[in-house]
């Protein structure tokens, strides 16, 4: 018999499209770099989003084809872009001011870990030697007006990524509000994490198992 | 009559002296003055305090420079990029200095810098390592951090087109930090594709007001920092 694995949950897609489903039309989007960057694929028909890049962009389209990319056109992670219809430029302290301000609705995160009060550690795993790189997380999540995080429910080794206690350096207080993983979409509650459904073929108990906090069920 | 054209960028950055604040413009490598960078190694200035987004990738522009060590302390939101092998070594060996500023932060405090306001309050890096050190104060019941304007002697800019006078419009994303960084530097220099004549350009197009400007000079073909890092350049 083979040692196989047996796949649980989402995959990365599922969770992005997931998650998609939850974002209303019009709203004003920023999306963090790696899973978050996916989202933008499965925005479900009729429903215009318009995205926001940190770097000076409002209205940033799909990726352009291969080698024809513009050195002056690019995303918050240095990849090549396009113009949406509407799109606008401006500089980075009006950029910020659109986060800080709370005019973005809503921001897409990855995160290292999360814990049941919503504090997001997603920057630094604190090594000593390792050079420190913060970029604008800190800010979106202390701005933006509902900040979402998708990302694998544990760790490549395992662990737990929704803790009880963040134990990397801080990103956020208290600024999660769902989290979208392949196993669940949690919400971060005052009660702590809630859950909101499991993906398709996943158990309460398994989930739980897998998750560093007490979960509260879902809701009759 | 005002003309602030210089004829080349050696001469735009003649005067950068040793332990200047200089900053220099550029998200990744859009925005970023390879010419008036180049020219800035070429002339020599050492013991700078150099404030940018990223710390460069390869061994060109701001790579380069800190790379030939003229740079004592660096104030930067992302020093870690692909590509980016000369920071790591200078920061493990203690010869930059690291003042890490959430990018927002960043792009405040220059903002604030060139707009005569010395500190302001930011809800960013509540609760973070970030925070050590710093004043904070409550207003209607949220936490905020307070920080500091951020000034400097020279500026360095890449813009698409300059008028003599020293109005300023951008390219896309290569916008970034250029218009604070502009506003809160004593000499901002902006290298330009191309410099015209002043009532050449609409004012109602203009992003960088020649207020915030002290020189321009054209670079009509700049080079890019990615083709340079894949031809396996390095300067000088």
């Amino acid at each position: 018999m083979s040692e196989q694995t047996k796949v649980i949950g989402r995959t990365r897609e599922e969770m992005a499209q997931r998650l998609a489903q939850d974002i209303p039309n019009g709203s004003y989007v920023n999306l963090g770099i790696g899973i978050p960057e996916l989202v933008a694929r499965f925005v479900p028909e009729g429903r215009t989003l318009i995205y926001h890049t940190e770097n000076g962009l409002l209205g940033m389209g799909p990726s352009p084809e291969e080698g024809k990319g513009d050195p002056e056109l690019i995303n918050a992670g240095k990849r090549h872009v396009t113009v949406n219809p509407g799109a606008a430029f401006f500089h980075h302290a009006d950029s910020f001011a659109m986060i800080r301000g709370g005019h973005i609705d809503l921001c897409v995160l990855g995160a290292m870990q999360v814990s049941k009060a919503g504090d997001l550690a997603n920057w630094s795993t604190g090594e000593p030697g390792a050079i420190p790189a913060v970029g604008g997380a800190m800010d979106l999540c202390a701005g933006v007006k509902s900040v979402f995080v998708i990302t694998q429910h544990c760790t490549k080794t395992g662990e737990p990524k929704l803790v009880d206690e963040c134990t990397y350096p801080l990103t956020g207080l208290g600024v999660i509000n769902r989290i979208y993983t392949d196993l669940a979409v949690i919400d971060v509650t005052p009660e702590g994490f809630k859950l909101v459904e499991l993906s398709p073929g996943v158990d309460f108990d398994y989930v739980q198992e897998r998750t560093g906090a007490p979960l509260i069920p879902v809701s009759d | 009559m005002i003309n602030k054209k210089v004829a080349s960028a050696a001469d735009a950055v003649r005067d950068v002296f040793d332990g200047a604040t200089v900053m220099i413009g550029g998200f990744g490598e859009a925005g970023s003055p390879i010419e008036l960078i180049h020219a800035l190694i070429d002339q020599g200035a050492k013991d700078l305090t150099v404030v940018s987004n990223n710390t460069g990738s390869g061994e060109v522009g701001l790579a380069a420079l800190l790379k030939a060590e003229r740079v004592s302390k660096i104030i930067c939101s992302f020093p870690r990029t692909a590509n980016s092998t000369v920071f790591p070594d200078l920061y493990r060996s203690g010869k930059t200095e690291l003042e890490l500023v959430p990018q927002g932060t960043l792009a405040e405090r220059i903002r604030a810098g060139g707009a005569g306001i010395p500190g302001f309050y930011t809800p960013a890096a509540v609760g973070t390592p970030l925070a050590d050190g710093k004043e904070s104060r409550e207003f209607d019941g949220k936490e905020y951090l307070l920080e500091r304007g951020l000034k400097a002697d020279f500026a360095l800019i890449k813009g698409q087109a300059a008028d003599t006078h020293g109005n300023i419009v951008y390219n896309k994303t290569a916008r970034n930090f250029g218009p604070p960084m502009a506003m809160a530097a004593k000499v901002a220099i902006v290298q330009v594709n191309k410099v015209v004549e002043a009532g050449e350009m609409d004012p109602e197009v203009v992003v960088t007001p020649g207020i915030f400007v002290s020189r321009v000079v054209e670079v009509t073909e700049p080079a890019f920092e990615s083709e340079l890092v894949a031809a396996g350049a390095s300067y000088p």
